[in-house]
């Protein structure tokens, strides 16, 4: 068998932000609100370098549903980027918007509180998402391998699209490298 | 230009109106298909009872979100005039929103601040904002919305609808309100209300009738 792996010509596989950002464009979501989290950094740097994407910053992770769910009913396909203590922001709004008016709305959680937390509070909050996700009966993946990362975002979106419904994408430090204590940092 | 700050009628100097006078009044004004996303609770009844359009969306809970969902509609459909009617209680839980909207300055957007000082729909408890004697246009402009202006009576909320049809926005006008009940209540069908409002949007077409 011919070792495929080791030919130096081959293109190296695109980063999980790469990725993501790839699948967004052939799903076309071009809007784009975040409220800014560091592991999601180079995400969010890449979605305002690309004239594709209309992306902006907001106050409050609802207003970033609000603004998603107005663009989706006006024809324009968005997702909401923030991380898991934002996402605890979000029963009510999600409650009462994206699942009462059925509308697919996309959230994308840069996953904190788990897997080498430095901060309880990011901790305790973590403990709420998946059971606000499951009780709300809102579709969600968790994404933890390079390898899946566009097969799991690509059918998340076009499910959420063609069933009306919203859902959530998780991106688990197992993908990202989550975010590390300044000091551990700095030793590594 | 619409008006400027420092000729704008103060809060206090405002007359007190009707919310559903003034719906209908906006209602009158709408002939090309503007969007129109109602807040919860009497902002959006009345808006309903001034007879239902295609064009208007009508919140039911997410309280505080006319504003982005407005802003969501304006960025998408940027040859739209989109209209967001909200509430004070409903703003002062959202107040970040209008930083959002300067920062942007999305030119289709107008908002409509409906300020009666009170949780009428819950018992009428007053605002802590009417309490404080919040203003909410001052606030408006100092989050980078310049021409955010009170009407000072049916007249002049008139002749600023003009300026939020016809000029480049985003507009922020504000309406003091008595204390008068909605004149009707929204029918509660989430499903159907977004389906006719992709509809009257031409987000959607179906073959269903609707």
């Amino acid at each position: 068998m011919a070792a495929e792996s080791t030919d130096a010509t081959a293109t190296p596989p695109l980063a999980w932000h790469e990725t993501v950002v790839a699948v967004l464009k052939a799903n076309e979501v071009r809007l784009v609100p975040y409220v800014p989290d560091n592991v999601l950094r180079p995400l969010i740097e890449a979605v305002h370098a690309d004239p594709f994407f209309t992306t902006f910053a907001t106050a409050r992770e609802e207003e970033a549903v609000g603004i998603v769910a107005g663009g989706c009913m006006a024809g324009t396909r968005g997702i909401a980027m923030m991380q898991t203590s934002g996402f605890a922001t979000l029963a009510n709004v999600l409650a009462s918007l994206p699942c009462a008016f059925q509308i697919p709305v996309l959230l994308l959680v840069s996953e904190r509180g788990t897997l080498g937390e430095f901060n309880i509070g990011q901790a305790m909050v973590w403990r709420t998402m998946r059971p606000v996700l499951e009780s709300l009966a809102m579709e969600h993946h968790t994404i933890t391998r390079l390898d899946e990362c566009a097969f799991i975002c690509d059918r998340t979106i076009k499910q959420a699209v063609a069933t009306q419904q919203p859902a959530a994408l998780i991106l688990s430090p197992l993908l990202t490298g989550g975010k590390v204590p300044a000091a551990a940092a700095a030793k590594a | 230009m619409p008006s400027a700050p420092d000729t704008a009628t103060a809060a206090h100097n405002a007359r007190r109106m009707h919310r559903a006078e003034l719906m209908r009044r906006l209602a009158a004004r709408l002939t090309r298909g503007e969007a129109v996303i109602g807040g919860i609770g009497n902002t959006n009844f009345d808006l309903w009872a001034a007879g239902h359009r295609a064009q208007n969306f009508y919140m039911l809970g997410s309280m505080g979100l006319a504003v982005p969902i407005a802003l969501g509609v304006a960025l998408a459909q940027a040859d739209r005039k989109v209209f967001a009617l909200e509430g004070d209680g409903s703003l002062l839980m959202q107040l970040g929103c209008l930083s959002t909207v300067a920062a942007l300055a999305p030119r289709n957007l107008a908002i409509l601040v409906f300020d009666n000082g009170a949780y009428q729909i819950t018992g009428g408890q007053p605002t802590p904002a009417a309490a404080s004697g919040t203003d909410f246009m001052a606030i408006a402009r100092g989050c980078g919305l310049p021409t955010a202006a009170w009407a000072a009576d049916e007249a002049e909320f008139e002749r600023m609808l003009d300026q939020c049809l016809a000029a480049d926005g985003p507009h922020v006008v504000g309406l003091k309100l008595d204390n008068q009940k909605p004149a009707a209540q929204t029918e509660r069908d989430p499903a159907q209300i977004r389906d006719r409002f992709m509809r009257g949007l031409g987000a959607k077409r179906s073959a269903l009738p609707g």
